[in-house]
């Protein structure tokens, strides 16, 4: 491990080659339980320039961003900076660096002032050992003035809109004279006068010579704002080229032109009446006026990108958090659901996109995880739980459902990802609904456990279940739905048919 | 094993082993503790510490109020939550259901018309007024999202004061026998083992029972599953305020007269009990049958060290290590978990 001084003695000696990219990376592979998030993937960042990373959910770009800021450390490959190698071990050691993270959700302390989370752990002093509020104040004053950025340094920082914040994130990066900005979707939450703002000040950066990485999910952002970008694919790094040499058709040819090479079990089942019927249904600031229908045995596809709104659809229909106006009518009943208590009762039932977080009660026995959905209405005497008949309902269905374990009081946790998914299933099949909702339901599980799920919905529409399902991975979307709605930023974009829907048609509705 | 399992293939569930309950563990520490004093006892007091039923009927005796307001803070912290306000409710219900106890023999009764009520009245009170302190503190909880540690905590403040200023510190006494009786002999114990055998099916054989665990284990999956999380929590804070009020009024009874500073520091040997138990902090396990023992190892404890005659003192600070000690030990069997 090369100290940072002495990288920087070492670079001034001019004598090492391909010093001109600030960032290069080799080879790069990152493997995860199960998953393997990127796969020789290269990537090359030169001085003063916006580089763009593209691509679908899960293509890597993510992954590659947390090695670039120290969050992870690859599996094989090499990362060099300025033309050395480095091996980061932590954000502070790739932000001593010279490199620094802007995170999508702001790492910032509400309770403290500009200025002080700007100069955290690097605060001035004076002789006594104070910290020098005034000399931090001027500091961070001086770098507003380089930056363009009007704030008050002694403004505390949950008074700020998220808007500024990240111009605090931003000036606080450049603090460190950081050579390489990453940024994470920075313009998710601004409106247009401000992201012209920040496009402003990232066009300075440039200027001063600083690489910045940007991701991003907005086709006209990156024609607007990047020099150059790269393209990822299913952890596999596509290519580079100039902004100024593509359209924009061409980039997401790049982006989606994969083969469905995966067989889906989809069949054909006759469709029956309405079942479930929304209509304007929005929840101010996130999603707005969606309407949709779907029927008995037919399996409704929700692509969009992350941030789209699409789990917030669904949250809304399961009364997580309701949505604030719109309506929902069930088999042309209008219903009014305000908890999943009362989801449940309309026999609705919502397989949650967090396994960890909001599906399985991991410290509970397979059993104590299916059972306890379908306790809100049946099995139940007095209050006593019908532990034998119920018992025996979950162990078919565990065996149905092909839950590997040798019983049901193991542990859901010692249990893979498929078969904790496929317990979880369980859960909503005891309880007999009409409307199931899957939110990623393939999520990071192996191919089997996938493709036995896969084929479990498709009996479950064949039963008549009316399905919805969200998914980021565009061949299950194609492969399984009848009709595809496609959401971004909160509204529906569009719906396409089984027939005339391909992977092109759904990302250009889904990245506009 | 992933893969060789064949699709097709489709063999019937295992029935479950039968496994050693976690609470034999709990056991073999008590019958290792006792089994400590026994041996130390030959060698420093010359005397069995087993072998003496009357000094055992005490210890029982002593823990039993613990006992039973343990069995309602069992429920809560498998709720994830914690309950600091037992101690303070078994003052105010004691004060309450003695004010409503009093003979007509005694003279300076503070209700002279409320005299020689059937014990029934200041025991349903006692009840009552435990429930509505629970309820209130699980209203708190859910409604507002305080933590329970802070709403437990000011219940525990403003209920001990509650127990000063209702007779301005004066002492509740002149109680009728028929009141006094619940707290005579082993009815103490009986109370709490009867407690302890109807939560220890209601957390195991009822929907009430399924849905603690589940809340515990994750609230917001809890939710999801259709789960009145807001509902539910009031409920199991309600009833252990119940059983906290319960202890209250055989407090008194076994005193035969109610006192301000009734129940003080309680709700931590109830917290220690539970926790020694085998009832994890972190929400989503715990047993009423460990916290039985975890209660009794209680009194053996305080029991043995006054049989050996170490320092009443003395006594508290290796209490305090113990209970760190049962701690540390639930802490090391969740990371052993998180490991496989």
């Amino acid at each position: 491990m090369v100290s940072p001084t002495t990288i920087a003695a070492v670079r001034a000696s001019g004598a090492i080659p391909n010093a001109e990219y600030l960032l290069a990376v080799e080879g790069v592979r990152k493997e995860f339980p199960g998953v393997v998030a990127l796969d020789d993937v290269s990537f090359r960042l030169k001085r003063g320039t916006v580089h763009a990373l593209m691509g679908e959910n899960g293509a890597g770009k993510s992954t590659l961003m947390k090695i670039l800021a120290g969050i992870y450390t690859p599996d094989k490959g090499e990362v060099k900076f300025k033309g050395v190698d480095i091996q980061l071990t932590s954000p502070l050691d790739a932000l001593e660096n010279g490199i620094a993270m802007i995170h999508q959700e702001l790492n910032l302390m509400p309770f403290m002032t500009v200025a002080e989370n700007i100069w955290i752990r690097r605060e001035p002093k004076t002789r006594l050992g104070f910290v020098d509020h005034r000399e931090m104040n001027r500091m961070t004053a001086a770098l507003f003035a380089r930056l363009n950025i009007a704030l008050d340094p002694q403004a505390e920082v949950r008074d700020l809109s998220i808007a500024n914040r990240q111009m605090v994130e931003i000036a606080k990066a450049v603090s460190y004279e950081s050579d390489v900005l990453i940024m994470d979707e920075p313009t998710s939450a601004l409106t247009e006068r401000e992201v012209a703002h920040l496009f402003t000040i990232i066009r300075d950066l440039r200027r001063q010579g600083i690489g910045i990485v940007y991701i991003t999910h907005k086709m006209n952002e990156l024609f607007e704002i990047a020099d150059e970008f790269s393209v990822f694919r299913d952890g596999k790094y596509i290519g580079t080229h100039a902004s100024s040499d593509v359209t924009r058709d061409d980039i997401i040819r790049m982006m989606v032109g994969r083969e469905i090479t995966q067989m889906f079990p989809k069949e054909e089942v006759p469709i029956g009446d309405v079942v479930l019927s929304v209509k304007d249904l929005t929840l101010a600031g996130v999603f707005h006026d969606v309407s949709f229908e779907v029927r008995a045995g037919e399996i409704l596809g929700l692509a969009g990108l992350v941030g789209s709104g699409r789990s917030n659809v669904a949250e809304a229909l399961f009364g997580v958090t309701p949505a604030s106006s719109g309506s929902i009518a069930i088999n042309g009943q209008p219903v009014a659901i305000t908890s999943p208590t009362e989801a449940i009762r309309n026999r609705m039932a919502f397989l949650t996109e967090d396994r960890k977080d909001t599906g399985c009660l991991l410290i509970l026995n397979i059993l104590e995880n299916m059972q306890i959905a379908v306790l809100q209405d049946k099995f139940v005497r007095l209050g006593f739980v019908e532990q034998k008949a119920l018992s025996a309902q979950c162990e078919e269905m565990a065996r149905k459902l092909r839950v590997k374990t040798p019983n049901l009081s193991e542990r859901i946790e010692n249990l893979s990802g498929g078969n904790q998914q496929k317990a979880l299933i369980g859960r909503w099949l005891l309880t007999r609904p009409r409307i199931l909702i899957l939110d990623e339901p393939t999520r990071g599980i192996d191919v089997g456990a996938k493709a036995e799920i896969h084929r479990l919905v498709t009996e479950l529409a064949r039963d008549g279940v009316a399905v919805i399902m969200i998914s980021s991975e565009m061949p299950e979307v194609l492969g399984m739905s009848d009709r595809i709605m496609v959401m971004h930023e909160g509204r529906v974009t569009g719906f396409l048919d089984r027939a005339e829907a391909s992977q092109i048609k759904v990302m250009e509705l889904a990245a506009r | 094993m992933e893969t060789n399992v064949a699709a097709g293939a489709n063999p019937p569930l295992a029935k479950s082993a039968r496994r050693i309950p976690p609470e034999f563990n709990i056991f073999l520490v008590l019958v290792g503790i006792a089994l400590v004093y026994e041996v130390l006892g030959w060698i420093f007091v010359g005397q069995s510490f087993l072998m003496n039923s009357q000094r055992l009927t005490i210890m029982i005796l002593q823990v039993a109020v613990i006992g039973i307001i343990a069995v309602g803070v069992t429920q809560v912290i498998i709720t994830g939550g914690i309950d600091l306000s037992s101690g303070s409710v078994v003052g105010v219900t004691a004060m309450i259901a003695a004010s409503v106890a009093q003979a007509s023999t005694w003279p300076r009764a503070l209700y002279p018309s409320l005299t020689d009520l059937p014990a029934i009245v200041p025991i349903g009170l006692g009840l009552g007024i435990g429930l509505l302190a629970g309820f209130i503190n699980g209203q708190l909880i859910a409604r507002t999202r305080i933590p329970p540690f802070i709403a437990t905590l000011g219940m525990m403040v403003s209920a001990r004061g509650l127990s000063k200023w209702y007779t301005k510190g004066q002492p509740v006494s002149g109680l009728t026998d028929q009141f006094n009786f619940i707290g005579t002999g082993i009815w103490p114990v009986v109370i709490f083992l009867v407690v302890a055998l109807i939560f220890h099916i209601a957390l195991r054989y009822t929907r009430y029972g399924k849905f603690t665990y589940a809340i515990g284990a994750n609230v917001q999956a809890a939710r999801v599953s259709g789960i009145n999380v807001e509902a539910h929590l009031v409920k199991v804070y309600a009833i252990a305020g119940m059983l906290a009020g319960l202890a209250g009024v055989v407090t008194a009874a076994r005193a035969q007269t109610a006192q301000a500073g009734m129940g003080v520091m309680y709700e931590l040997d109830a917290i220690a009990a539970t926790v020694i138990g085998g009832t994890s902090l972190t929400g989503g396990v715990g047993r009423i049958t460990g916290t039985v023992i975890g209660t009794v190892i209680l009194g053996v404890m305080t029991s043995g060290f006054t049989f050996l005659r170490v320092d009443a003192y003395y006594q508290e600070v290796v209490k305090g290590l113990i209970i760190i000690a049962a701690v540390v030990v639930d802490v090391y069997r969740q990371k052993g978990r998180k490991k496989v």
